[in-house]
């Protein structure tokens, strides 16, 4: 399922983590080739954060073997840090310097930085260069963070929930800069909450839920095909809304206006969104979690491997009728 | 948006990677930052830099009318409040300038995150020490030689002009900076929040200055506060810079009845030695694992 390794900017294999008796992280094996940005998903806690840290070598592993850009991590030296790039999620900084000023100096560190007013420029915040990073609103100090990941040109970069806080012009900014950023040859490591950056972005995205890897693969491909199974939702004769799930919705839309001898009301054809699918995956992870808590060992002949089973039991009844109340 | 596109022409091919800064160009580039960083924050500028100049304003005019201390029953030989308190006011300078500051400095550095974001950087270590210290350095020199301009030229004190009582006061000076330096990183490990770093930081450094002759005239305390005092960097410090700034005659009034220079080198040499083993083995970016 994964390229040969030996070209990877990040190769993951068995990783473990544990604070105390806490299993934060459970074995967990992918790896990032070069120039692709790839999406780490899953819900608060996780356990995203805690491999993305152990990748920047801001945490030691408990076990497994991990390489970034040829190294290992927690042995990262100075020449290492200089080809990465660091978006951490939150930063607090008294902010006495201004946005000039402070990327000047970072750009310093680097031993063949960017310019420093065209990376102002790439983040959206030439008339805020002269101002101190502490009159700046939360979105501005983000694209402050985001310029400070970017400065060093980085071969890898690590993008912590980079658009928190940002307007949506902001974020559509950002998301040409990402683009603009790969088209040079970044290997991007994105973790998002926002499942349509995640798409817009993303070529592979990888789904964490409990300390597990759940699903891996092409952002158009994850979660399977059944998952991705269009939808028709409609009005009927006495406003119930009803729904069907299809591969051939053309064809159900077709019947529906024989049938009826007119245009269906409030008539939609919906493709799973990346959020719907994730929100199966994720879903299915935790039921299967939780009944293996309360149950002890279920003899449910389920495959355990993956978190499909949500998005099998949607998918199952192709042309099942369901109604809903409005 | 520009186009950030056209960075990539510029991007050297493979092997051609140019050199990393230096660890030490690095520190001078941060002793700059760090520098504008102090000026431009009002707790660093009042608490640090103008603390002593406030101590020596207010103790002149409390007790200038008592008239001069060290007086002879025949009234020679006295110095007045402000020339008595100008030694220990720049010794509480560099006091405050090095451990004061940069223990609350870096402390609030590592609960916002600075110290996160560095570790992420190819900045070693070293050149951020060389920073913070050399940030130290000068603004405990720009400090020091405002108080000195304040006391000739407002108070009326007379300076010393011999060369060699000078040569005492550049070593005194520099020695006991950077071993508070020292002593500032060390401590910074301390405070588990950069929120409660004033509350830990403050008390240890005030109580220092009522026990080692900074506010009250060291040979008024008895003599288990004396010695106590003894055990701690301040007393040298200010005995030292007493020996700069004080008669002859005002010998007398140490414990010995000497400014004992070589025991004043003696103990700055332990604590900085102190002061660089403990910021070698307690300083990190970040607590892994925490």
């Amino acid at each position: 399922m994964e390229m040969e390794s030996s070209s990877a900017v990040v190769r993951v294999r068995d990783l473990h983590k544990s604070y105390g008796s806490f299993e934060a992280v459970k074995g967990i094996n992918f790896d990032i080739h070069p120039g692709e940005t790839f999406a780490l998903l899953g819900p608060n806690g996780a356990g995203k954060s805690t491999v993305i840290e152990i990748l920047e070598g801001y945490r030691d592993r408990s076990s497994g073997e991990v390489s970034v850009l040829g190294a290992d991590p927690q042995r990262g030296g100075l020449d290492w840090k200089a080809r990465l790039g660091v978006v951490l999620q939150s930063t607090g900084e008294s902010g006495a310097v201004t946005v000039t000023e402070q990327l000047s100096h970072f750009a310093g560190l680097y031993p063949n930085p960017r310019g420093v007013a065209e990376v102002i420029a790439a983040v959206g915040l030439e008339e805020k260069a002269k101002t101190r990073i502490s009159r700046l609103s939360g979105g501005q100090r983000r694209r402050v963070d985001v310029a400070l990941g970017i400065i060093g040109r980085p071969e890898l970069l690590f993008l912590d929930e980079p658009t928190t806080g940002f307007d949506p012009e902001a974020r559509h900014q950002f998301w040409d800069l990402v683009r603009r950023l790969k088209a040079e040859g970044t290997t991007i490591l994105l973790t998002t909450h926002y499942l349509d950056e995640a798409a817009q972005l993303g070529d592979r995205a990888g789904v964490i839920n409990g300390g597990r890897l759940i699903d891996i693969g092409a952002i158009d491909e994850i979660g399977g095909a059944e998952a991705r199974v269009p939808l028709v939702r409609w009005r009927d004769a006495h406003g119930v809304i009803k729904e069907i799930r299809t591969d051939r919705p053309g064809q159900v839309v077709a019947e529906l206006v024989g049938a009826a001898g007119a245009e269906p009301v409030d008539l939609e054809v919906i493709r799973p969104s990346l959020e719907a699918v994730y929100l199966g995956l994720v879903r299915g992870a935790t039921d299967q979690i939780r009944g293996e808590e309360d149950a002890g060992k279920q003899s449910d002949d389920r495959d355990t491997a993956t978190g499909r089973v949500a998005a099998d039991e949607l998918a199952a009844d192709e042309t099942t009728v369901t109604e809903a109340h409005s | 948006m520009s186009d950030a596109t056209t960075a990539a022409a510029r991007r050297p091919v493979d092997g051609m990677r140019m050199r990393r800064p230096g660890l030490l160009g690095l520190g001078a580039s941060r002793v700059v930052y760090e520098t504008r960083i102090y000026f431009r924050s009002p707790d660093s500028v009042f608490f640090t830099f103008l603390f002593p100049f406030i101590m020596l304003g207010i103790f002149t005019a409390a007790f200038g009318a008592r008239g001069n201390i060290g007086e002879a029953p025949d009234g020679t030989g006295g110095i007045s409040v402000g020339a008595y308190y100008l030694p220990g006011m720049l010794a509480a300078g560099m006091l405050l300038s090095g451990v004061q500051n940069l223990a609350v400095d870096i402390a609030g550095e590592k609960g916002d995150g600075t110290l996160k974001r560095l570790g992420g950087t190819p900045l070693s270590p070293l050149s951020y020490f060389i920073g913070k210290i050399g940030m130290v350095l000068v603004t405990g020199t720009i400090q020091a030689a405002l108080l000195m301009l304040v006391a000739r030229f407002v108070l009326n004190i007379d300076l010393p002009t011999d060369p060699d009582t000078w040569l005492t006061f550049a070593w005194v000076f520099l020695f006991g900076t950077i071993t508070c330096a020292f002593l500032g990183i060390a401590l910074s490990a301390l405070p588990r929040s950069g929120r409660s770093a004033t509350a830990v930081v403050i008390p240890i450094v005030l109580i220092l200055q009522f026990i080692s002759g900074v506010y009250l005239q060291f040979y008024l305390l008895p003599e288990w506060m004396q010695n106590l005092a003894s055990a701690f960097p301040l007393k040298w410090m200010a005995q030292g810079m007493r020996a700069v700034f004080l008669p002859e005659s005002f010998a007398n009034l140490e414990q010995s009845g000497s400014f004992d220079l070589p025991l004043v080198a003696l103990n700055l040499g332990i604590w900085l030695v102190v002061g660089l083993v403990l910021s070698r083995v307690t300083f990190r970016w970040i607590r892994k694992d925490a």
